[in-house]
């Protein structure tokens, strides 16, 4: 059990700068976040593309801003728990008992939800029949590529995950390709090189078709496809694998007891505070009258309700509003030598 | 201003008057329409405003698809050649009279 101050759920640059003003108060946090790095949609969805709205950077990329995010939270030390999802809240004598996925328990009088449109999830076939099988024979993603030596894999998809494990297992194994369409969005040296493996007949590639069912008895055994126009083609398969990116998923966030408006949490505007005390909600997911999807305004949100957070951390003493220019508990905190 | 049509994908239509320089995407969301959920606000990296443009005519006169699209769409929950993204459609007074189709799902 890890006692602290503060749980924040999401590592994303509202999370990170929250962080940050919690260090700046004096408060110890954790941070939880079910991506395997550090800087939430800003990685995962654009860490090339541009922003041109953080105020005072005229222009830095996702990742940019991240790493400077990070390199600003240095001087606090707090831990970081990624690949990890937190699955339940309990609230026992003020405080919040926090489980997570991989059974790690936290307890806190505070939890920061700053989780964006929730955690992301790989997107799964369409097909119910998919279901039976997710996690054995449907996979998302790959752990061990020795499972498919010798085996029939059929894989959907046209980014570059599709493409890199079309290319790599195609080496071991009986692999077929099918995408919606004939243009790939992976880069264009995996696609050529796709191309050259289905010309050798090295893999089979389908194109415009899409995944319609999966057959098998007990084990899976095949899967069948179709065209737009409803043509339909049964291919023998071990193994199917989707590779159709991440989609934000609310999760577990949607259980605690929420107020919750379609994916976003209602706070008050005051401290970020939802319905739930001691439950703070701010970033992406956050709704209140006149919210944008800022990253600034998240900033705003996070330094706000880290002041919310202070009041139940630290019942006994009263906050002081400090300038970081000029305080020196502030300096020393940032470990700043003058 | 444009007159869109929205049919859910069990057959429940809604029809809103849409501003001129608004997505479809955001005249589906600031009337409360169920079936689009945009969960980037128009950024063309989610795929969850996914809609069928089941007329052809309507599918040709629409603004063409720019880079990404349909990259994203692949992404999206059971894509089809008369597939947008209705974030990507601006209103114009070109558009009224438009109708699209909601998915199954945003996934």
């Amino acid at each position: 059990m890890i006692k602290t101050d503060v749980v924040i759920i999401g590592a994303g640059p509202t999370g990170l700068f929250c962080a940050h003003q919690l260090g700046i108060i004096g408060l110890k946090c954790e941070i939880v976040d079910n991506l395997d790095k550090i800087g939430g949609q800003c990685i995962e969805l654009y860490p090339d593309k541009p922003i041109y709205d953080i105020p005072a950077v005229p222009k830095c990329t996702g990742e940019e801003l991240t790493n400077n995010l990070i390199e600003q939270i240095k001087p606090f030390n707090f831990n970081f728990h990624l690949s990890d999802r937190v699955q339940e809240l309990k609230n026992e004598n003020n405080k919040w008992l926090v489980k997570t996925l991989n059974g790690k328990e936290f307890e806190t009088p505070n939890i920061v939800i700053a989780g964006g449109v929730g955690s992301f999830e790989p997107r799964k076939f369409p097909t119910k029949s998919a279901e039976k099988y997710d996690g054995k024979s449907v996979l998302y993603s790959i752990k061990d590529k020795t499972i498919f030596k010798d085996k029939s894999v059929v894989i959907f998809g046209g980014g570059d995950s599709a493409l890199d494990w079309a290319i790599e297992l195609s080496n071991s194994s009986k692999v077929t390709l099918v995408h919606r369409r004939d243009e790939f969005r992976g880069a264009p040296a995996s696609v050529q090189k796709i191309k050259e493996l289905s010309d050798n007949k090295t893999i089979d590639l389908i194109t415009k078709y899409s995944i319609k069912d999966v057959k098998g008895n007990g084990s899976l055994e095949s899967v069948e496809i179709k065209s737009e126009s409803g043509e339909s083609k049964v291919i023998k398969a071990d193994y199917v694998l989707g590779f159709f990116g991440l989609i934000m998923q609310l999760g577990p966030i949607a259980e605690w007891g929420l107020n919750l408006d379609k994916k976003t949490i209602p706070v008050n505007t005051e401290n970020f505070e939802t319905n739930k005390k001691g439950i703070f909600a701010i970033g992406d997911i956050c709704t209140y009258p006149g919210k944008l999807k800022l990253i600034l305004s998240g900033f705003h949100e996070g330094a706000l309700a880290a002041r919310g957070c202070f009041k139940y951390a630290r019942p006994d003493e009263k906050y002081r509003f400090e300038f970081t220019t000029a305080s020196s508990t502030i300096k020393d905190r940032l470990g700043v030598k003058e | 201003m444009a007159k869109i049509k929205y049919i859910e994908f069990n057959g429940t239509e809604h029809e809103a008057d849409v501003a001129n320089g608004l997505s479809v995407m955001e005249g589906a969301i600031q009337n409360d329409i169920p079936g689009i959920d945009a969960d980037c606000g128009g950024g063309m990296s989610c795929a969850t405003c996914h809609v069928y443009i089941n007329d052809d005519v309507w599918f040709k006169k629409l603004p063409e698809k720019e880079m990404g699209e349909d990259d994203m769409l692949d992404q999206a929950f059971e894509p089809k050649s008369n597939s947008r993204l209705s974030c990507q459609l601006i209103v114009s007074d070109d558009l009224d009279g438009l109708t699209v189709h909601m998915p199954e799902k945003q996934i």
